[in-house]
């Protein structure tokens, strides 16, 4: 990996060359922009509320990919769990809206808030709990094992709990009651944008600017970054590692039990195996942003979330619903060929 | 990296096992000795009276251990050793007369009756393909989670080129149970199995060439994505622009079955079944063609290990740096890995498909992969009797065992619990309480082990004395 990483790295004299692997790369790139800008021309209202659509899906995904992304950055494993960790969280609040406060299709707004309140707690400290507990147990007594051993643990997790929500959502989709009115806000040509997606959309927004705040300005968030960035050295600095770790979990779980409750309001379907392709797709979106950064990995996911959208709703060569997974994943290993530091990341030798 | 001990806060039950492991070390050998035998007779003599079948067998490899280890005979070309040598022959002797003596030897222990014979095909199936990833995880030490990619190449291989799918297609070329007249493609299932193996290892390296540049995590999503992408093909393959591949999520049925055709059958007077499926007992014929698949991988295997290939691959496995500095080709080697594991994945899924006369899209999930490394794991990395006893032991938990378990309990204890449901879960508590517990596996090759115990894996190199 070194040898051939050598010979790229040179910088090249005269024009910079372009080598055959970015090409290819820029051609794939170009050649989606195209189609983007066929469809816009063919269907412009289509493609706006399309696009809207992608926007909320990937603000739900960007929770997601957040949660990935902060546990890659301090230990560089990826917590393969994550996803299912989620999928317990939207049956936490499933659980909590349908069978506690027993709302249904059409509630009072005076039941609904405070309903919407306790399960987004709820959620956020089950799965924070759940996810800083899976730590303990399953990683840390790995720390100085090989890199794989982690990583197989996280997998190995991750059908544990699959199977836990097995146990408890059952075999098949488990439909959730409309909580979030589904009038429409405002349409775009016939195409309406409702107001659970709105709602879903905006709810996000204040649980990112709270997380770059923490991780950016207060003094955990310096510990957080401090430990990612060595922990040998933070250790020396005084950082205690090992509460500096959990306490990321603790995070990276919360934010998987947020993401959990708007998910199960989005879609008003939840199963047992969500976890697995939206966890999939929600580490595609955070290696595209570049994985361990975090303003990267919402971008990451607003990206795969309008791609999924466009994937499905436009009508011009669209390869449909059936491709999706297809897509996401070729996505996802393009970009780990092409540029493993994702869009917004920066080289690392590991990358390469 | 690794940090002072205690500071976990939990008491260091592995520094209390390894005080105890020396203190069994430093006793007398005759000491020892007398210790283990003891402990034999006890487990034969409680085992007996309830299950004689699998005491037997116990007993059997208890007295292969008493074969020394060093005892050797020396032969012109090299010195054969006589426990290794021996114990699977035993064990494929063994596996050869199971189907005949199945019905005499009472149950096993807390499971249930001994494994079906299809079950036992299937236990084959696995083992070979168990073998197959012990190559790309545990020789060349590439974690793929995308084994089932392989398997459903290999699978579609076969069904392409021996059933009905191409039916504007009209080729017979030694296939067995097929008219002349009947449309498609078919071709016997034994050159089936090498083009099987062929295309899938070509699609190994195809795969392989682009990410194999890929640090060991990546790897492993990478090979993921593709493992869930080539069956989503498969499942949206029946009309891939206007044309059918894979008849989509119907999957492709039947296909032909193996067979030496009547001039083999009459010539070996009737030993040699000329249709697997003409016959009555066609399970032991599968069960003893996927035993002779099995042998056939495990001496690939253990040839390719030895070879400067295979010493190049644990070269790396133990320190991708020193290995290249050595002039070891990294990405070559890791591709030829690839391609090696991925062959065997092939024949596996191709010699599957035949058995069970069908492909579908839905036979290859996630599950399938993280199946397969967990038999890998528990048997133990890199060690191919480990493996091929994980590959064996979980497939027949999967198959049956699971559910006799489940009705067992449920008989019992009155519980009402789909066990086999939860198959994934149990594989899943096996990967992690492998990893924690014992992470070289059960019957661990002694490299791998040390490798394990001195964490020299993925060590920057000026870490590696700590």
């Amino acid at each position: 990996m070194s040898v051939s990483a050598t010979s790229e790295a040179l910088p090249a004299k005269g024009l910079p060359r372009i080598g055959v692997m970015s090409a290819i790369g820029l051609l794939l790139v170009a050649l989606l922009f195209v189609w983007l800008a066929v469809n816009l021309v063919k269907e412009p209202a289509a493609f706006a509320s399309v696009f809207l659509d992608g926007l909320t899906l990937g603000l739900v995904y960007g929770l997601i990919a957040l949660g990935y992304s902060l546990v890659y950055g301090i230990l560089e494993l990826i917590n393969f769990a994550h996803g299912d960790i989620f999928m317990l969280g939207s049956w936490m609040s499933f659980t909590i809206l349908a069978r506690r406060f027993n709302l249904g299709d059409t509630n009072s707004v005076g039941k609904v808030i405070p309903a919407l309140i306790v399960a987004m707690l709820a959620a956020m400290l089950f799965c924070a709990l759940l996810n800083t507990a899976t730590e303990r147990v399953a990683y840390r007594p790995l720390r100085g094992a090989p890199r794989l051993a982690p990583l197989i643990t996280a997998i190995g997790m991750s059908f544990i709990f699959q199977n836990v929500g097995l146990n408890r959502l059952g075999p098949a989709p488990v439909s959730v009651p409309n909580v979030l009115s589904h009038n429409a806000v405002f349409t775009i040509g016939g195409h309406e944008y409702r107001w659970y997606q709105l709602i879903v959309g905006l709810t996000t927004l204040p649980v990112l600017t709270g997380l770059m705040y923490l991780v950016q300005r207060t003094r955990q968030g310096k510990a957080m970054r401090a430990t990612a960035q060595d922990q040998d050295a933070a250790a020396m600095m005084g950082i205690n590692v090992n509460r500096t770790i959990s306490f990321t979990f603790f995070i990276a779980g919360s934010l998987a039990g947020a993401a959990g409750l708007l998910y199960a309001l989005y879609t008003t379907n939840i199963q047992y195996d969500q976890g697995f392709t939206l966890g999939l797709i929600a580490f595609t979106a955070a290696v595209l942003g570049g994985i361990g950064n975090l303003p990267g990995a919402v971008l990451g996911a607003v990206l795969i979330g309008m791609i999924q959208q466009f994937n499905e709703g436009l009508s011009w060569h669209s390869p449909g619903s059936d491709w999706t997974q297809s897509i996401v994943f070729s996505i996802l290993i393009l970009i780990l060929v092409f540029r493993p530091e994702g869009l917004l990341g920066e080289r690392t030798p590991e990358g390469a | 990296m690794t940090y002072p001990k205690g500071m976990g806060g939990a008491p260091d039950l592995r520094a209390l096992w390894r005080k105890q492991r020396e203190r069994w070390h430093r006793l007398p050998d005759q000491t020892r000795r007398r210790v283990i035998l003891a402990i034999q007779v006890l487990v034969v003599v409680v085992l007996a009276p309830f299950w004689w079948g699998f005491a037997a067998l116990v007993a059997v490899f208890f007295a292969l251990y008493w074969i020394p280890q060093d005892l050797a005979i020396p032969t012109p070309w090299r010195k054969i050793r006589v426990r290794a040598t021996i114990t699977p022959l035993v064990a494929l002797t063994l596996a050869i007369v199971y189907p005949f003596v199945r019905g005499g030897i009472d149950s096993l222990p807390g499971v249930g009756p001994w494994p079906q014979m299809d079950t036992a095909v299937i236990m084959t199936v696995y083992a070979m393909m168990a073998v197959g990833l012990n190559i790309v995880v545990g020789y060349a030490g590439l974690l793929d989670l995308g084994y089932v990619a392989f398997y459903a190449v290999g699978a579609y291989t076969a069904a392409w080129f021996a059933s009905v799918q191409f039916a504007k297609q009209n080729v017979h070329f030694g296939s067995v149970g097929v008219g002349p007249t009947v449309p498609g493609i078919h071709i016997s299932i034994w050159i089936l199995l090498l083009l099987a193996g062929i295309v899938t290892a070509f699609i190994g390296v195809v795969i392989g060439l682009p990410t194999l540049r890929l640090r060991g995590d990546y790897l492993a999503i990478v090979t993921l994505g593709f493992g869930e992408i080539l069956p989503q093909v498969a499942r949206n393959g029946d009309s891939l622009g206007g044309f059918n591949l894979t008849n989509g999520p119907n999957g492709i049925t039947p296909i032909d079955p193996p067979g030496f055709g009547k001039t083999l059958h009459n010539a070996t007077g009737g030993f040699l079944p000329d249709n697997y499926l003409a016959i009555a007992n066609r399970n032991n014929a599968y069960f003893w063609t996927g035993l002779a698949l099995v042998v056939i991988t495990v001496f690939a295997s253990i040839r390719l290990r030895d070879s400067r290939l295979g010493r190049a691959w644990i070269a790396i496995r133990e320190d991708e740096v020193a290995a290249a500095a050595m002039g070891i080709p990294l990405m070559r080697t890791k591709t030829w890995a690839y391609a090696s594991g991925a062959f065997f994945g092939g024949v596996a899924g191709a010699f599957f498909a035949s058995f069970k006369s069908s492909t579908f899209p839905n036979d290859f999930s996630f599950n399938i992969s993280a199946f397969i490394l967990s038999m890998v794991i528990l048997g133990g990395m890199g060690n191919v009797w480990g493996v091929i006893v994980g590959g064996a032991v979980l497939a027949y938990l999967n198959q049956e065992g699971l559910a006799n378990i489940g009705a067992k309990l449920n008989s019992n204890f009155g519980w009402h619990l789909d066990v086999p449901l939860y198959a994934p879960g149990i594989f899943g508590a096996i990967l992690v309480i492998m990893m924690l517990v014992r992470p070289a596996g059960l019957l661990p090759s002694a490299r791998r082990r040390a490798e394990f115990e001195e964490g020299v894996h993925d060590q920057p190199l000026y870490d590696a004395a700590a």
